[in-house]
């Protein structure tokens, strides 16, 4: 099987983790991900503040490019980035929506020699691996079980919210049913979807540290060794200032953040380097047997 | 001045802006904006409202009463992180994380936005970046932020630079797209149909008052 896939700028950059083990993972599984050729940002940047209509036509001239890529007639394009995501579903239910959107859009492209027949299907990872794989295949291949790990399966704000309908909004489970499906337990964690303060913690420290905090802070309480994530600045956020929650609350707040997909491949004994391990601040591997060892 | 002589506390009908929140609405969707209940349920779910000035609630209803000075300068839009959980939650379905987003933009549009404020400083550079090269380097735009903003924090954060840096995760490389000049044409096309509509709307309202007269 193949698929489309849109990276985002996040994860060329900063968490480039997230690309080599989705990419490692569904290598391992036999799908093949094709990336989007030329591809831009996807617009969150723009919709941030700026200029909406703007975001909406970064990201339309993406979904323009894979509808010419995809051979078949209704091409999936894949985005792990949460916020990519998003903003690519949101484009389109703005252009379903609003005549105006759609308008001024479909004229943008135009001018940019380009067009959309609304034809992409835009699925996060997540989705595709429950959704098309399965679990009953993903558990077949399992080759070191994750057994004795507990997760905690963090699915962030913006991959439920609010346009996605492949997990419920306020208490998702998909992730929580693969983790299961690799061995691993599932801590029960009601904090799965509130916010970890997103890009407030480059701009507001003060404010994005505490939110960042409680999320650990609970998931430690609730005894989980590891905390799964599916967004890059989720990652980022909860793995890269534990040092700073630390000095500021006065007690240590050590646990290993990584990407589901990390998970994904290491269960199903992809090598530990290509699945981007050796770039996490906070290490964390599996010992032999699947038990849990982090330094 | 004391405290009270400079934060204007009373607020006069007459001196409410009541175009304001027609002009908000006129954003996609921007008509839910009436349908509000005031029922709060906003405010309570927002992991942010502690810190907001103004609660979502509040801003809501400042909005359609015409509060727009308080509102365009509020840390409450730039406090919103976009994690929709008051969407999904508001009983009357109102996208208060969109009012937010429109918010912001009439907050740079009117030059209003707070000049060092890190938020809204990382919003524009993070376009300009985009507009520029069609892709964004979040290490160089952290940097460019720390500079514009509190220098300062360029070294206390040196140290995760350096963790960062030793583990292949801070480029200093530009990103760019191919196809720059695709990237201008079509930004440009949105700036000329915003234009034309503008002049449509101009039209519209000088047709009507002159069939008034
Ligand atoms: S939750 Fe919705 S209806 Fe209730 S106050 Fe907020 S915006 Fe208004
Ligand atoms: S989207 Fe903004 S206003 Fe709504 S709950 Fe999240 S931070 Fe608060």
């Amino acid at each position: 099987m193949k698929y489309l896939y849109y990276p985002g700028c996040s994860l060329k950059g900063t968490n480039r983790a997230y690309e080599e083990s989705v990419l490692a993972s569904f290598h391992a599984l036999n799908i093949e991900l094709e990336e989007l050729e030329d591809w831009n940002c996807c617009g969150a940047t723009a919709y941030m503040a700026v200029d909406e209509m703007k975001s909406f036509a970064l990201a339309a001239r993406n979904l323009a490019l894979a509808e010419r890529q995809g051979q078949d007639g209704s091409p999936t394009l894949i985005a792990p980035c949460s916020g990519c995501y998003l903003v690519l579903s949101k484009t389109q239910h703005y252009m379903e929506e609003y005549s105006e959107v759609s308008r001024t859009i479909d004229g943008a492209l135009q001018a940019a020699r380009l067009s959309y027949a609304r034809t992409v299907h835009v699925r996060h990872p997540l989705d595709i691996l429950v959704n098309e794989i399965g679990i009953p295949q993903i558990s077949s291949k399992v080759q070191r079980p994750l057994r004795g790990l507990k997760v905690a399966c963090y699915y962030g704000c913006q991959i439920v919210r609010p346009y996605a309908a492949f997990d419920d909004q306020v208490n998702p489970k998909t992730m929580d049913h693969l983790m299961r499906a690799l061995g691993a337990e599932t801590v029960d964690w009601p904090l799965k979807t509130r916010c970890c303060g997103g890009s407030l913690m480059g701009t507001l420290p003060d404010v994005g540290v505490p939110l960042s905090y409680i999320l650990l802070k609970e998931a430690l309480k609730r005894g989980a060794h590891v905390v799964a994530t599916a967004c890059p600045l989720c990652q980022f956020n909860l793995e890269c200032y534990q040092d700073k929650m630390s000095r500021q609350f006065q007690e240590r707040v050590e646990i290993p953040v990584v990407y589901f997909t990390q998970l994904l491949g290491l269960a199903l004994g992809v090598p530990e380097r290509q699945l981007g391990m050796h770039r996490l601040l906070v290490p964390f591997t599996l010992a032999r047997g699947g038990a849990r060892l982090h330094a | 001045m004391r405290e009270w002589q400079s934060w204007p506390r009373f607020r006069y009908e007459a001196e409410l802006d009541l175009r304001f929140p027609e002009e908000v609405a006129s954003m996609p969707g921007g008509r839910a904006l009436f349908a509000c209940i005031q029922c709060g349920t906003c405010s309570g779910t927002c992991p942010l409202a502690t810190y907001m000035d103004y609660s979502p609630r509040k801003i809501i209803a400042m909005t359609r009463a015409g509060f727009k000075e308080e509102v365009l300068h509020s840390f409450t839009i730039w406090l919103c992180a976009s994690c929709y959980a008051c969407a999904v939650e508001c009983p009357r379905k109102i996208k208060i994380t969109d009012f937010m987003a429109e918010l912001k933009q009439r907050a740079i549009q009117e030059g209003v936005d707070p000049k060092r404020f890190p938020v809204a400083v990382l919003a524009r550079e993070f376009f300009e970046a985009v507009r520029k090269r069609g892709r964004s380097t979040e290490s160089l735009l952290v940097l460019r932020l720390y500079a514009k903003t509190n220098p300062v924090q360029i070294l206390s954060q040196a140290l995760l630079g350096w963790r960062l840096l030793r583990k292949g995760r801070f480029s200093l490389r530009a990103e760019s797209v191919k196809n720059r000049q695709q990237i201008e044409q079509l930004l440009r096309a949105v700036d000329a149909a915003k234009a034309t509509a503008f002049i449509d709307k101009l039209a519209r309202e000088v047709r009507r008052e002159v069939a008034y007269r």
